[in-house]
C-alpha cells in the first residue's frame, strides 16, 4: 500500500527516510526550512564512530557501520568515509582505567569491537602523541566520511525514487485532516499520511503542536580546520576525559572538534563560536600533539544540534498520534547513524517490527515523569 | 576579560578620525591597527616612509599628517601590530600581537577597516611578477621599493592612474598603461557629473593626473577588452585584445601591475551576520547602517570604505560621525548637542560624497572583468576555475556556501577575499538569479590566521 509521507527537515536523518521509504514505492514529500543538511547534518565533524556509544545505541551503531561499509551500493558515492580507524586516547592513569572499565563493559555486552591498546600500541599507531600518554581504546573500520557530500547522496538517491524536496518553506501549521495531515509550509499545503519529524534542533516545536513537550534543547559544538599539513595522521582521535576529536584529511588539513560548545542565535537560526571554548580545545590539542602549536587555524564554525537531558536521540512512534514518526535529539552525535535511522522509520510507517530495540529511545520516556 | 568603552579597528583616515572625535569628547578610545604605523591604507607609513620627496607620493597623501598627528592624543591607546582574529556580537574581540593571543571586551566598536581592491581574475594572474596595482603601492609607501623594469599596468580606477603617476614622480618607466574602462563610459556618466562639480577639488586632481600622464608621454591603450598574462612559471609577456576585435597583441614585460577598483572589506561583517545589500552602482556589498553608521548588531557601526566606497576625505568624515555618536551612547555628549554636530557633519559628507556617482559608473568594471573565461583561476587557495564554477551551478549549486561543499571554492587561507565577489557574480550570471538572491560566503573567524599554539595561550592567560 502507498501511503504519502511528509518528512519535516531534509538532514541526514530525513534524507535517510526519504531514500527507504521512496524506494519501497511509498510517495515522499521533504520539507526543509533552509536546504537539505544546512545545520547538523552538513557542518558536523564527520566522525564514523561505534567507539564509546551508549549502550542503548551500540546495536544501531553496529548495524549502521555495515551499512557505511557499502555505501557505494547503498547511494551511488561511498560519501567520503575512510575507515581509518577510531582511537581515544588516555591522557594518564586515571584515563587508563576509565578505559579498561569501558573496555569491560563492552564486552559483558556481548560486543567485541573497542579494545584497549597499551603505550607502545598507541605510539606505533600515532608517532606524533605526546610521550606521556598511556595507552588509548581502539576501534578499527570506524573512521570519517563528507557531511554534506553524505546528505547530497542520500538526498540524490531519495530524488531517483521519487521523493519530492522543497527547499526554503518552512512549516507553519499541521492540521488533522481525514485520518492524516495537512501540513502547511510557506503558504503551501501538503497532505500525508504520516508525518515524520526530522527537524533536528528545530524538532521541539513540532513535538509541542503534537501536545507532547521535549525536554530538548540546541547546542552547538564548535569546530576548527587548520591550513594543510604533511601526513602526520591516521586514525581519528578523541581524548578520555576532555572533550576533543582530532583527525587529519587526505587534503592535510586537520578538523579539531569533540563538543565544546558555542552559542545558538534561534532567531537568527545560526551558531556563533565562542573564544574560551576555542582556546580550551586548542589547549587540550597541543598538550596531546604538541608540535600542532605552529599549526595555523584557517577557519572555526559551529553547527546547531539537538541534545536531549539523556544524551541519546527520540526515535520511535509520537505518543499522542499514532501516525507521527520522531527522529531527532541524536545529541550530536547523530551522523553515523544517519545510515540506519531510514530502515527503522521505513519499519514503523510498514508497521513492521523494527529489526533492531528502540524502546530506550521512545519519547515517551520524557512524559512518563 | 576586561572592558573597554570603545575600541576602533583600523587607523586609516576612518579609523583615526574616529579615535580623535571620541578621545576630545572625553573617551578613552583603543585603536587597533594590523600595521606597524599609522595611516591605513592610503596614508601608510605616513610617519615612516622613506619617500621624502613630497612630489613622489603627492599633497593629497600627506594631508594625512594632521589626522595622523592627532592619533598621538593622550587618551588614545594606539596599538599597532595587532592583528583581529575575532569579534563576536557581543563584542568581544580576539587579539594577536607579537605572537600573544588575547581578548578584550568593548562596549561599542567602530569598524574602520577600510577597502580591498576588487578581484581582477585574468588567464595567468597568478604567474609570479602579476600582482595588484595596490600592493605595488604599499611596497612604494612603506619601503620605496618599485620594479626595476618598466612595468604594464592595467585596468581602470582613480588609483591606477594615480600609481601610474607616482611612478613617474618617482623615475619609474611605464611600459604602457592599458585602459579596461569601455567605450562610451564617459557618455554614461555624464548625467552625473552637474552633482559631482559640488565637489571640485576631488574633480580637478583626477584630471590633473590624466592629464599628467599625457604630457610624460605614456602609452595609453584604451578599451582594452580581453587581457591575459603569459610566461613558464613566471610572467614573460601579456597579451590584449581592444575593443571586442579578434586579434590579439602582445608586450614582453616582466611586470603586470593590475587593479579595477577597491570594494568594501566586508570579512568582519559578513562574520558578524549584519544584514548585507548589493549596491548595484558599486556592485558590491554593503553592510546595512543607519544615519550613524550603526550595523544592525547593538554597539558596532562601521566608518570609511568598510560600509561603502567613500574615499578617504568622506571616510575621515564618517569617522567623526561614528566617534560622535559612539560619545553620545556612552555619556559623554547629550544628545540634542550631538544631534547639532552630526548634522553639520552630514552636510559636509553629503558634499564630498556628490562625486561618487560619477566616478562608480565612470569606473564600473565590465561584465568580462567580473566573469572571467572558462579557463581563468577564480579561487586562488584552492585551485578552482570559473569552468568548474559554472559547472557546479549546472549541478545544481545555487549559493556560494554550497560551492564550497561542492569544491572547497572560498575555504582556502584567504577565506574568500580574492575570489567571493566572482563566485557570487558567476553563480548569479550561470544559474540567472540576482546577486542579492545568490548571496556571499558565510565568512568563519578567524579573520586572520591564529595557530593553536597562540590560542592555547589565551585560554591560559584567560584563567
Amino acid at each position: 500500500m502507498t501511503t504519502r509521507v511528509v518528512i519535516v527537515g531534509a538532514g541526514f536523518h530525513g534524507c535517510s527516510a526519504a531514500v527507504h521509504l521512496s524506494s519501497q514505492g511509498h510517495q515522499v514529500t521533504v520539507i526543509d526550512k533552509a536546504y537539505a543538511g544546512r545545520h547538523a547534518s552538513g557542518v558536523n565533524a564527520g566522525g564514523v564512530r561505534r567507539l564509546g556509544r551508549h549502550p542503548a545505541e551500540i546495536p544501531l551503531a553496529t548495524a549502521a557501520w555495515q551499512r557505511w561499509q557499502r555505501m557505494t551500493d547503498l547511494v551511488g558515492d561511498d560519501c567520503g568515509f575512510r575507515p581509518v580507524g577510531q582511537i581515544k586516547v588516555a591522557e594518564n592513569d586515571a584515563d587508563m582505567q576509565l578505559l579498561a572499565d569501558r573496555e569491560t563493559q563492552i564486552r559483558s555486552l556481548g560486543f567485541d569491537h573497542e579494545y584497549l591498546i597499551d603505550r607502545e600500541e598507541l605510539r606505533r599507531r600515532i608517532p606524533s602523541v605526546a610521550s606521556h600518554c598511556p595507552g588509548g581504546l581502539a576501534c578499527d573500520g570506524d573512521g570519517y566520511a563528507n557531511p554534506y557530500r553524505t546528505v547530497t547522496a542520500w538526498r540524490r538517491r531519495a530524488q531517483q525514487h521519487g521523493a519530492i524536496f522543497h527547499e526554503g518553506i518552512e512549516v507553519t501549521n499541521l492540521d488533522s485532516h481525514k485520518g492524516g495531515w495537512e501540513v502547511t509550509a510557506s503558504g503551501q499545503r501538503f497532505q500525508a499520511d504520516i508525518v515524520v519529524n526530522c527537524a533536528g534542533a528545530w524538532a521541539g516545536t513540532l513535538c509541542e503542536r503534537l501536545g507532547e513537550p521535549v525536554p530538548l534543547t540546541a547546542e552547538a559544538p564548535m569546530l576548527m580546520i587548520t591550513e594543510r599539513l604533511s601526513p602526520f595522521l591516521q586514525p581519528v582521535v578523541g581524548a578520555t576525559s576532555r572533550p576533543l576529536s582530532f583527525k587529519q584529511f587526505e587534503n592535510g588539513t586537520v578538523l579539531i572538534g569533540g563538543g565544546v560548545r558555542g552559542a545558538v542565535d534561534f532567531q537568527r537560526d545560526l551558531a556563533e563560536t565562542r573564544l574560551d571554548g576555542l582556546a580550551e580545545n586548542a589547549n587540550t590539542v597541543v598538550s596531546l600533539f604538541p608540535f600542532m602549536a605552529q599549526a595555523r587555524i584557517v577557519r572555526t564554525w559551529a553547527g546547531v544540534e539537538a541534545v536531549m537531558p539523556d544524551q541519546i536521540p527520540v526515535l520511535s512512534r509520537s505518543h499522542t498520534h499514532d501516525n507521527v514518526i520522531h527522529v531527532f535529539g541524536f545529541s550530536a552525535h547523530g551522523y553515523q547513524l544517519g545510515a540506519i535511522t531510514g530502515e527503522i522509520v521505513a519499519d514503523l510507517v510498514n508497521q513492521a517490527e523494527p529489526s533492531l530495540p528502540i524502546t530506550p529511545f521512545s519519547i515517551t520516556r520524557f512524559q512518563d515523569a | 576579560m576586561i572592558t573597554h568603552d570603545l575600541v576602533i579597528l583600523g587607523s586609516g583616515p576612518a579609523g583615526m578620525a574616529a579615535a580623535m572625535t571620541a578621545a576630545q569628547h572625553g573617551l578613552s578610545p583603543i585603536v587597533i591597527d594590523e600595521q606597524p604605523a599609522p595611516g591605513g591604507q592610503v596614508y601608510r607609513a605616513i610617519e615612516t616612509t622613506p619617500v621624502n620627496d613630497r612630489r613622489v607620493l603627492g599633497q593629497d597623501y600627506w594631508s594625512g599628517e594632521t589626522l595622523a598627528k592627532g592619533l598621538h592624543h593622550q587618551n588614545i591607546d594606539y596599538q599597532p601590530n595587532t592583528s583581529v582574529w575575532q569579534l563576536t556580537r557581543q563584542r568581544d574581540i580576539g587579539l594577536l600581537h607579537h605572537e600573544a593571543a588575547s581578548m578584550i571586551r568593548a562596549r561599542r566598536v567602530i569598524l574602520a577597516t577600510g577597502a580591498m581592491e576588487r578581484p581582477f581574475p585574468i588567464p595567468g594572474w597568478t604567474l609570479p611578477g602579476v600582482m595588484t596595482a595596490g600592493s605595488a603601492q604599499i611596497l612604494l609607501k612603506s619601503s620605496g621599493v618599485v620594479p626595476n623594469a618598466p612595468a604594464v599596468m592595467a585596468g581602470s580606477g582613480p588609483l591606477l592612474f594615480l600609481l601610474a603617476a607616482q611612478y613617474l614622480r618617482a623615475g619609474v618607466p611605464i611600459a604602457a598603461l592599458l585602459d579596461t574602462t569601455p567605450r562610451g563610459r564617459y557618455r554614461k556618466a555624464l548625467p552625473y557629473l552637474p552633482a559631482a562639480v559640488r565637489n571640485i577639488p576631488t574633480l580637478t586632481k583626477g584630471l590633473g593626473l590624466l592629464q599628467e600622464l599625457r604630457r610624460a608621454g605614456v602609452r595609453h591603450i584604451k578599451y582594452v577588452s580581453a587581457l591575459r598574462a603569459e610566461g613558464d612559471n613566471q610572467l614573460e609577456r601579456i597579451r590584449w585584445q581592444t575593443d571586442g576585435q579578434d586579434t590579439w597583441e602582445s608586450l614582453e614585460t616582466s611586470t603586470l601591475l593590475l587593479h579595477q577598483g577597491v570594494v568594501p572589506n566586508t570579512q568582519i561583517t559578513r562574520a558578524l551576520h549584519c544584514e548585507h545589500d548589493w549596491n548595484e552602482q558599486q556592485l558590491a556589498w554593503h553592510p546595512r547602517l543607519d544615519e550613524w553608521l550603526m550595523t544592525d548588531v547593538e554597539g558596532i557601526a562601521v566608518a570609511g570604505d568598510g560600509g561603502g566606497i567613500v574615499g578617504a576625505q568622506a571616510a575621515a568624515i564618517q569617522g567623526q560621525l561614528a566617534g560622535l555618536g559612539a560619545a553620545i551612547a556612552l555619556g559623554k555628549v547629550k544628545s540634542d548637542e550631538g544631534n547639532r554636530q552630526a548634522a553639520q557633519l552630514r552636510q559636509k559628507l553629503a558634499r564630498e560624497t556628490s562625486i561618487r556617482p560619477f566616478l562608480d559608473v565612470m569606473y564600473q568594471p565590465a561584465l568580462q572583468w567580473r566573469l572571467p573565461s572558462d579557463d581563468t583561476l577564480v579561487c586562488r587557495c584552492e585551485e578552482v576555475t570559473a569552468g568548474e564554477i559554472r559547472r557546479i551551478a549546472r549541478m545544481g549549486c545555487r549559493g556560494p556556501n554550497q560551492t564550497k561543499s561542492f569544491s572547497r571554492c572560498g575555504m582556502g587561507p584567504c577565506q574568500g577575499r580574492m575570489c567571493g565577489l566572482t563566485v557570487s557574480e558567476l553563480l548569479a550570471d550561470a544559474n540567472q538569479q540576482s546577486v542579492e538572491a545568490t548571496g556571499y560566503y558565510r565568512l568563519r573567524p578567524p579573520f586572520k590566521p591564529i595557530t593553536l599554539g597562540q590560542l592555547a595561550r589565551a585560554a591560559e592567560d584567560n584563567q
